[in-house]
């Protein structure tokens, strides 16, 4: 599976039309503990920049944008209870949701694990 | 300190009620009965009073110290006002007199009154009329956006996208969002201003509004605001601001001049009302005359004998309050209004102008320093330098506690990273602005010292360190049950 970033820090990992999304490490370093997360509906329609769903911290509550067009397939529902696992793991169990990606090529204009960590420098 | 229901006892009473003497009494319907007791404590009227008294000490408000709570204009709201409020003839009125004919004479002076705050507000404003009725600033933009979406729907145009900054307080997306909107957010650029071409880049024919908070809650005056609301209207939008931070800019700058067509203020912030607690407040909705008809409520008229009545307005959004909104901080807003004049509103803002930016050259070398421009109210610092050392912008907060300072807004706003957001506002002596400029530069000392150790705080508090992060996963507000 191919993982990119977007500058949001949001990560798709996409096999053919499938893809599973969720926010960077870096995202959740900068939220600080999560308190609540709103899951996205089963069969929502997203739009590559749209609001996917909302994660809130201590700090703040912030959107979730959609890395791709697509549809919502699955939703991590062990976050519902435990928003901690989104700390503890964000690029592995705490993914957010499962997607039905329409265009491939929305990945195109996505960072690379290479791209985004030099990304992720030049914000230092 | 225990809960007021770990304090009761059962069978004790705080007032006696007098046995029942009504023989005859239609009986409730069952549906409308309880099926158990209504659970309230059982305490006698001085375990109240002490339990009440208590709980008012370990709080904190404006009267016991600083309270420098950025984009919350925390001021001093002086005693005069409570006076004026408590006045029989204002405090006693029914609100359903305004429509009684008979009610009419008893209320006149509570209608010119309303009438009077309105034009000073269109005076401070430069906006043509007022609707008094919203309840708080969010309720205020509501009621803007709502009146945005009727005019633009009196011209038969579907425009749905409302265009904010990234600078602007959160309730603007909010608001624009509960009126049906969808929203479209433009990032700052390196001034902290919103950045122009993306601006353009967005403006186009299905936008309802742009939706400025002015002064921004960077503290930044935007340069641009003449040029945003040209280009808007150009585009056939409106143009809306948020003007929460007005307490920078009385007798300075009017909104309305600038070309904004829509604005709300705060009573409880800019006019020196009571703040916190939930309310009550007041967000008055101004907006330029080709709005008017769409204001919510009725609107206050002078008839030519200088009587004042109530007229409804045919194309009015609706009512967002009973009556007219909360009277008694209406009353409270326009005594400070005639106890400052005119003058004194514009030295207000003046010193809430000077505080600030002395604040931020103090702390200039300690703190980092996100944009460094001249201030208006409010200097936006980063804890990016402490975070060198795992320190963050909460630890800091919880230091100044220790110190007897209410911390400054922190993480606001979410474009500055570690963001602490300090308002002084004009109410604050400089020996008690230099005291707190202290403790900030010890903070930095003592967490670039011993972090660890810095971390603990507050010591000195009721409750020590809270852990915030399981206060909000494991939500729990219910008392358990017996």
């Amino acid at each position: 599976m191919d993982i990119y970033y977007t500058k949001d820090h949001e990560w798709v990992k996409v096999e053919g039309r499938r893809g599973i999304m969720g926010i960077s490490a870096y995202a959740v370093k900068q939220l600080g503990d999560i308190t609540y997360v709103e899951l996205p509906e089963v069969g929502k329609e997203i739009t590559k920049s749209g609001v996917v769903c909302t994660v809130e911290s201590v700090k703040a509550a912030s959107d979730i944008y959609a890395p791709v067009t697509g549809k919502v397939t699955e939703a991590n529902s062990v976050l519902e209870s435990a928003p901690e696992k989104l700390n503890e793991s964000p690029e592995d169990e705490g993914w957010i949701a499962k997607l039905e990606i329409s265009s491939p090529d929305d990945v195109n204009d996505l960072m690379t694990p290479d791209k985004y960590k030099e990304f992720l420098k030049s914000l230092e | 300190m225990k809960l007021i229901y770990e304090k009761s006892v059962e069978g004790r009473k705080g007032v006696k009620i007098p046995e029942r003497d009504v023989k005859h009494y239609p009986a409730l319907p069952d549906n409308l009965l309880r099926k158990f007791p209504a659970g309230l404590p059982e305490v006698s009227e001085l375990d109240t009073v002490r339990h009440f008294s208590k709980l008012s000490k370990e709080n904190y408000s404006v009267d016991s110290n600083f309270y420098p709570l950025g984009s919350c204009t925390m001021k001093y709201n002086p005693k005069a006002l409570e006076e004026a409020a408590a006045l029989g003839g204002f405090r006693n009125l029914h609100p359903f007199l305004c429509y009684s004919p008979s009610g009419k004479h008893s209320i006149s002076g509570a209608l010119e009154l309303l009438y009077n705050l309105e034009k000073a507000l269109t005076a401070v404003t430069g906006m043509d009329e007022v609707s008094l009725q919203p309840m708080a600033g969010a309720h205020g933009e509501f009621a803007g956006m709502k009146i945005a979406a009727a005019f633009h729907a009196s011209r038969g145009e579907e425009r749905k996208i409302v265009i904010v900054p990234d600078t602007s307080h959160g309730t603007n997306p909010a608001s624009s969002a509960m009126s049906g909107f969808d929203v479209i957010t433009i990032a700052s650029d390196k001034n902290g201003e919103m950045d122009m071409d993306e601006y353009k880049k967005n403006l186009n024919g299905s936008v309802a509004a742009v939706m400025m908070t002015c002064p921004n809650t960077l503290g930044i005056f935007n340069r641009n605001i003449r040029e945003v609301c040209e280009l808007a209207h150009k585009a056939g939008a409106l143009a809306y601001c948020d003007g929460a931070n007005m307490n920078a800019i009385m007798g300075k700058m009017r909104p309305g001049d600038a070309g904004f067509d829509i604005m709300h203020l705060n009573m409880h912030k800019t006019f020196a009302t009571p703040h916190g607690g939930g309310g009550p407040g007041a967000g008055p909705v101004c907006v330029k005359k080709n709005l008017a008809d769409f204001l919510p409520g009725p609107a206050i008229i002078k008839g030519a004998d200088g009587g004042f009545s109530i007229i409804k307005r045919p194309r009015s959004i609706g009512r967002l309050a009973p009556f007219f909104g909360n009277f008694g901080v209406l009353v409270k807003a326009y005594a400070y209004i005639l106890l400052m004049g005119g003058d004194g509103l514009a030295d207000a803002s003046e010193k809430a102008v000077l505080n600030a930016n002395y604040i931020k050259a103090a702390l200039e070398k300690f703190y980092e320093l996100p944009y460094k421009r001249r201030c208006m109210h409010e200097c936006v610092f980063s804890a990016s330098k402490q975070m060198e050392q795992g320190v963050h912008a909460l630890d800091i907060a919880k230091f100044l506690i220790d110190r007897g300072f209410h911390p400054p807004t922190i993480y606001f706003p979410l474009i500055v990273k570690e963001a602490l957001m300090i308002e002084p506002t004009e109410t604050e002596s400089l020996y008690t602005i230099d005291e707190f400029i202290e403790a900030m530069k010890d903070a930095a000392q003592e967490a670039a010292e011993d972090p660890e150790l810095f971390k603990r705080h507050p010591l000195s508090s009721c409750i020590g360190r809270l852990d915030e992060t399981s206060a909000a996963r494991k939500l729990n507000i219910k008392y358990p049950e017996k």
